[in-house]
């Protein structure tokens, strides 16, 4: 009788009778309203953003780990498992998600004003309102403390000006919170996407996230009241501070694309004849599914170890980051090899390897490049910090 | 308005489902769920409530085996307010009268101007414990509705059938039955499965709704399952071959004859 992978491990028995219901309706959600769709968004670069908002939205998946403000108030643990769901089916369905509840709503829900909550959180847990998130700049990924984004005071307003890129969900948001050097440090914005002297053009030729939207955000003279700024985020750890929640979701979420390569995978070998017998039957092909199985099971008892530490209170970031260098880059390996197995089938967009080995491409380096993981984790062990 | 939506827990229709000894369906050893189609039927409750705007409940009920409390739990996170379940050991390898019967006295019990219920099961794919629920119950029957409309006392229906379409009206109480054209079932929530748990679930046994125990049950059966075979793999079908122009003719005519057209 053949197992799934996860069966193998047994990590059902890990998780409690809610965290099995949200993660088996996000499940049906993605087999049955995403998936069907996800070859036809990634050829041609588009995804309806507003209506999947929605529809996340109906679900309660828009910033469901927050508490109040219409936001559904799960578990971090059953976060992470909706991400996993989420980008079994594509990446940029569960980066839609983590920059609406991990870095916008997040960003709002724990730096901003009561006025400011209001105004946004409802709105952004339906879907009715799309957030994004803007810190990297042209010039500054890894080191955002050099950002030239700049926020003046020009009496009782803020004057912003600058360029934000790769801002996912930039050109369909609604609102941005936008991080930006003033005389006190680098403080946020909550930028209405309207508001005179915003642009949002969106990044394209892309050859990973496909079905994502991805933007620059341009800040020409962006005049906002002072009740715009996030009052209680002073400096980088603001930002910073939404990151780590970001990139808690990753752990999980990259565990999905994996997942669904290798279950793609055994599904084909098992079918596709060579030499007069399936692949799914050659030592050689065995090997590589077993390695497989191993890594996967081994970053979901990762990941699943630092959802209770989350839900405990005690999640640090550079465990945050032993989970997000360990299983993005354990993915990646994983989506390539069952490219491998899968032969010249495997770079159509008829199955799901090739287009999820891409979006890992991006994933490896946004959220925290792994270089930068090794670094944190590195400082953890030695106290030494090796960043420049 | 009190609505009672009868479903049932179902082995899941894509895992490999098996027999016992006794030719009843193993619905212990394999995973069971809330039968597919009833979850129509608890859409279109759920339909109903929200449209009424007042303070409708609407109970679930189950007969069922211990596991059953899963298909109850799954209503519940839909939006269902409360559940009822009904087992007892003396129940397994009831037919589809003795069902009726243990679904009717519990029915009874609470309180309710509408039932719904789904077309069939997913498993025994029947179809016959709708009408004999309202037998049973001794108020019209208003089965297969693919569009339900509720106004006021009255119950409106549209019927699909391959030769017409019917417009069935009744007035409460009554048993309704859905397909699964009524409309698609909602996904529960995130903060309905969280609501779930905290919703009431009463347990009921045969002696509780006043049922003898004889009268249900594999030996109060009045059909006996003597055999089982697993279905035989598929052939090859039937190849059309067009020579003489006749082909799109001979295809219709299959189709037809299987009612597909």
């Amino acid at each position: 009788m053949a197992q799934t992978p996860l069966a193998l491990f047994d990590t059902d028995s890990l998780l409690d009778e809610e965290e099995r219901a949200i993660r088996d309706t996000v499940r049906q959600f993605v087999d049955a309203k995403i998936k069907p769709e996800l070859a036809d968004w990634y050829e041609a670069g588009r995804i309806p953003a507003r209506d999947l908002a929605r529809e996340l939205g109906a679900l309660g998946v828009l910033g469901m780990h927050l508490d109040g403000y219409g936001c559904a108030g799960t578990t971090a643990t059953a976060y992470g498992l909706a991400c996993l769901e989420l980008e079994a089916g594509d990446s940029g369905l569960r980066s839609l998600v983590s920059v609406q509840g991990s870095l916008a709503m997040f960003a709002l829900w724990k730096h901003g004003s009561e006025e400011q909550k209001q105004e946004w959180l409802p709105r952004m847990a339906t879907g009715e309102a799309i957030g994004c998130f803007g810190l990297t700049e042209p010039d500054f990924g890894s080191n955002p403390a050099g950002m030239r984004t700049r926020a003046r005071r020009d009496g009782d307003d803020w004057v912003l000006d600058g360029t934000k890129m790769w801002i996912t969900n930039g050109s369909v948001a609604d609102v941005a919170v936008v991080w930006a050097q003033t005389d006190d440090g680098v403080r946020g914005f909550v930028v209405p996407t309207g508001t005179p002297g915003f642009s949002a053009p969106e990044i394209k030729h892309k050859m990973s996230l496909r079905a994502s939207v991805t933007s620059e955000l341009v800040l020409d003279g962006v005049r906002l009241p002072d009740s715009a700024r996030l009052p209680e985020a002073r400096g980088l750890s603001g930002p910073l501070s939404c990151l780590t929640e970001a990139r808690f979701g990753i752990i999980f979420g990259a565990l999905g694309a994996a997942r669904d390569c290798l279950e793609t995978t055994l599904a084909y070998a098992a079918e596709r004849e060579i030499f007069d017998k399936p692949l799914a039957a050659f030592q050689l092909t065995q090997a590589k599914l077993a390695d497989m199985t191993l890594e996967l099971g081994k970053g979901m008892l990762l990941a699943l170890h630092l959802g209770r530490l989350k839900d405990a209170g005690r999640l640090r970031p550079e465990q945050v980051s032993l989970g997000k260098l360990n299983n993005v880059r354990e993915a990646i390996a994983i989506a390539r090899e069952c490219r491998t197995i899968l032969g010249a089938a495997g770079i159509t967009l008829e199955y799901p390897l090739m287009r999820h080995a891409n979006n890992l491409e991006s994933v490896l380096t946004y959220e925290g490049t792994s270089e930068v993981h090794q670094l944190v984790i590195g400082q953890a062990l030695t106290g030494q910090g090796a960043f420049r | 308005m009190n609505i009672v939506v009868c479903v049932k827990y179902v082995p899941d229709a894509t895992a490999d489902r098996k027999f016992e000894d006794d030719n009843t369906v193993d619905r212990v050893g394999v995973d069971g769920l809330l039968s597919e189609l009833d979850e129509y039927a608890v859409e279109q409750a759920l339909q109903i409530k929200d449209k009424q705007a007042d303070d409708t409940e609407v109970t679930v009920l189950s007969v069922g085996p211990e596991n059953a409390t899963d298909a109850v739990r799954k209503a519940l996170q839909m939006g269902a307010d409360k559940g009822v379940h009904v087992v007892d050991d003396a129940i397994a390898g009831s037919d589809a009268l003795a069902t009726s019967l243990v679904l009717a006295e519990a029915i009874k019990k609470i309180p309710h101007d509408l039932v719904v219920c789904g077309m069939a099961s997913t498993d025994g794919g029947m179809g016959v414990v709708p009408a004999m629920l309202s037998e049973r119950l001794g108020v019209p029957g208003v089965t297969l509705g693919s569009e339900i409309s509720v106004e006021g006392e009255t119950v409106k229906i549209r019927r699909d059938g391959d030769a017409s379409t019917d417009t069935i009206e009744g007035s409460l109480p009554l048993v309704l039955s859905v397909t699964d054209q009524s409309g698609e079932a909602r996904y529960p929530s995130f903060k309905g499965i969280m609501a779930a748990k905290k919703k009431p679930v009463e347990t009921w046994s045969l002696s509780d709704l006043g049922v003898d125990a004889g009268s249900v049950g594999a030996g109060a059966a009045w059909s006996v399952v003597e055999s089982t075979d697993a279905r035989p793999p598929r052939t090859a079908g039937e190849i059309v071959t067009d020579e003489d122009g006749s082909g799109a003719k001979a295809l219709v005519d299959f189709l037809a004859s299987k009612k597909f057209i």
